[in-house]
């Protein structure tokens, strides 16, 4: 027995883990500590300061900025909606629906946004919408977010379903619920935690998307990756590093709080002792 | 067998009846925005080019033509291969593929080491590895570019630390752009491989360690195999995205490292854009990825079957 914790462990294993979490973090962290730089320079360090910050929120820049934060939110929140709710009744129907024919086309169907590469969507969506005479702008760019949301919020939604026993919507039902009453009454209060997290996890697919928010946002209209983008091609200047710094908080915020609240509900820790 | 007749049990049916009018949503959205369009593309790359972006609605194969001969089949002369998008296409497959390699290097002993941890710290560390993916790929891309650019910080600290004498070009090489994929797909790699090494029995090391296997030799003629699964799904997860990807070629490759997806790119945005050509290269894109996603599926298939 006394090998036993030996054959486990491999020598090397441990400094490559490192070596990946330090890849991982450390672009990160230098924009992170750069974006507080009080120097026009970006290779030179002055000195700490905010100074890059005030300018986002009140320099020549922050007018493009504010509103494309505010076009990047809003679509976010609004794709988020849309395609939590669609989810949430595709992954009612998939799981709870019994079996029938065409159940593996209709996973097809549902997972294709993340099949088909990112590049060819964005042309498609563009040659398409051009096609049907959809004017480029907010609204497409928000239709196009709802399609590539469905599979991420899908996802969660069906495994927390899966996790869920049938007795509970059964017994609502023998008690008199009706079907609807049933899941808004049973059903949805268990599957909370998997709808908040494809929610959030739609929401940030949403925010972070780059390709298909390009080809398709037209003329006249930024969200934050796009404006960022076109900061970019002329030079990585301090204020899009102060920028960056802040949307990636956000984003490691609502990750964090994703994963515990993904802790906090997960099914089926009692079913396992 | 208990357990097995519990969960088929278990599984309700409830919703049965309204479950087409639940799909009906994801139909139309996903049918009419994202079916239709790629339909459309394959259409429209069998079509004549109209100039300065646009089809004529002709039928034509000009444009998997201009793809693979120089002046055109039907042309008067010989028609020779024309190299210039073959190339760029094998050029993104073999950035793929090294992409891959690499994330696979380091995702491997990654994903073994935090499966080997106590149950409690598992989740702290996958945790970890996955939190970069969340945040912005351009973002991320953009930083890796500041990090590694001719004067940026890895350069500055590697001479300050005497490794180096003079900075190493790393930016708009095929290396930056490999490194940058490598960066944006890395916990695709890890997550598989993790589920599969968490789910292996290590009573089978310790038999292969009773017969005197070293450790090596159980990596190699026990492990890997058990866990082969989980390493070409975390293939496949890499590979496919990285074939078509834009950001890392665009912001880390620089102009000489053309690829596929500007490639494509370019015959949408640009004055001199032929839609066809495009909508073409963006068909057998596609198609690459399709296959690579049929192998995948067929091998599951095979492998469930044998289980049985």
């Amino acid at each position: 027995m006394r090998h036993r914790i030996n054959i486990r462990r491999y020598p090397g294993f441990l400094p490559v883990t490192i070596l990946c979490l330090v890849v991982l973090y450390a672009p990160l962290l230098v924009v992170m500590v750069y974006s507080f730089n009080d120097s026009l320079s970006i290779t030179r360090w002055g000195g700490f300061s905010f100074r890059w910050y005030m300018d986002i929120f009140t320099g020549p820049e922050s007018a493009k900025f504010k509103d494309a934060a505010w076009n990047s939110l809003t679509i976010a929140l609004s794709a988020a909606v849309a395609s939590t709710i669609i989810a949430t009744a595709a992954a009612v129907a998939m799981v709870r629906g019994g079996a029938f024919r065409g159940k593996a086309l209709n996973l097809a169907l549902i997972s294709m946004p993340i099949m088909v590469p990112e590049i060819v969507t964005a042309v498609a969506t563009l040659v398409f919408f051009s096609a049907i005479g959809f004017t480029l702008g907010y609204l497409s760019i928000l239709v196009a977010h709802i399609v590539f949301c469905i599979p991420f919020a899908y996802l969660p939604i069906a495994a927390r379903l899966q996790g869920i026993d049938g007795s509970y919507e059964e017994a609502a039902q023998d008690l008199y619920a009706s079907r609807f009453q049933a899941f808004l009454r049973v059903l949805m209060p268990l599957m909370a935690p998997g709808i908040l997290a494809g929610f959030l996890l739609a929401f940030i697919i949403s925010l972070d998307d780059f390709i298909i928010t390009n080809f398709i946002k037209g003329a006249g209209i930024e969200t934050l990756p796009t404006a960022i983008f076109g900061a970019v091609k002329q030079g990585i200047k301090p204020n899009i590093m102060a920028l960056s710094t802040l949307m990636l908080s956000v984003s490691i915020i609502i990750v964090t709080l994703s994963y515990f609240i993904s802790r906090y509900g997960r099914p089926g820790t009692k079913a396992e002792a | 067998m208990a357990a097995e007749l519990a969960s088929t049990r278990a599984v309700s049916r409830t919703f049965e009846p309204v479950r087409a009018p639940l799909l009906i949503p994801t139909w139309v959205i996903i049918g009419f925005f994202l079916v239709a369009p790629v339909l459309m593309m394959l259409a429209y790359s069998f079509l004549t080019k109209e100039f300065r972006g646009g089809v004529i609605w002709e039928f034509s194969l000009a444009a998997y033509d201009q793809f693979i001969f120089d002046r055109g089949l039907f042309g008067d002369e010989p028609p020779q291969i024309e190299w210039t998008y073959i190339v760029i296409f094998v050029r993104s497959i073999i950035q793929a593929g090294v992409a891959t390699l690499l994330c696979l290097i380091i995702g491997f002993p990654t994903a073994y080491f935090i499966a080997t941890r106590p149950r409690a710290t598992r989740s702290m560390w996958l945790f970890l590895v996955t939190v970069p993916y969340w945040v912005n790929l351009l973002i991320r891309t953009v930083s890796m570019k500041f990090l590694i650019r001719d004067n940026g910080p890895l350069n500055e600290a590697l001479l300050g630390l005497g490794v180096i004498n003079e900075p190493i070009a790393l930016i708009n090489t095929d290396f930056a752009v490999q490194l940058g994929l490598f960066y944006s797909y890395l916990p695709f790699m890890v997550l598989p491989i993790y589920a599969s090494v968490e789910r292996y029995d290590f009573a089978l090391s310790e038999a292969a360690a009773d017969l005197y296997a070293n450790r090596w030799t159980i990596l190699r003629r026990v492990i890997l195999p058990i866990v082969r699964p989980g390493i070409v799904a975390g293939c496949i997860l890499v590979f496919v995205p990285s074939l078509g990807a834009f950001l890392a070629p665009d912001l880390l490759g620089g102009a000489k490292n053309f690829l596929i997806g500007s490639l494509i790119e370019e015959q949408f945005k640009g004055n001199a854009g032929n839609w066809p050509f495009g909508a073409a290269a963006s068909m057998i894109l596609l198609s690459l990825v399709l296959i690579a996603l049929f192998i995948y599926a067929r091998r599951q298939a095979r492998r469930s079957a044998q289980a049985l």
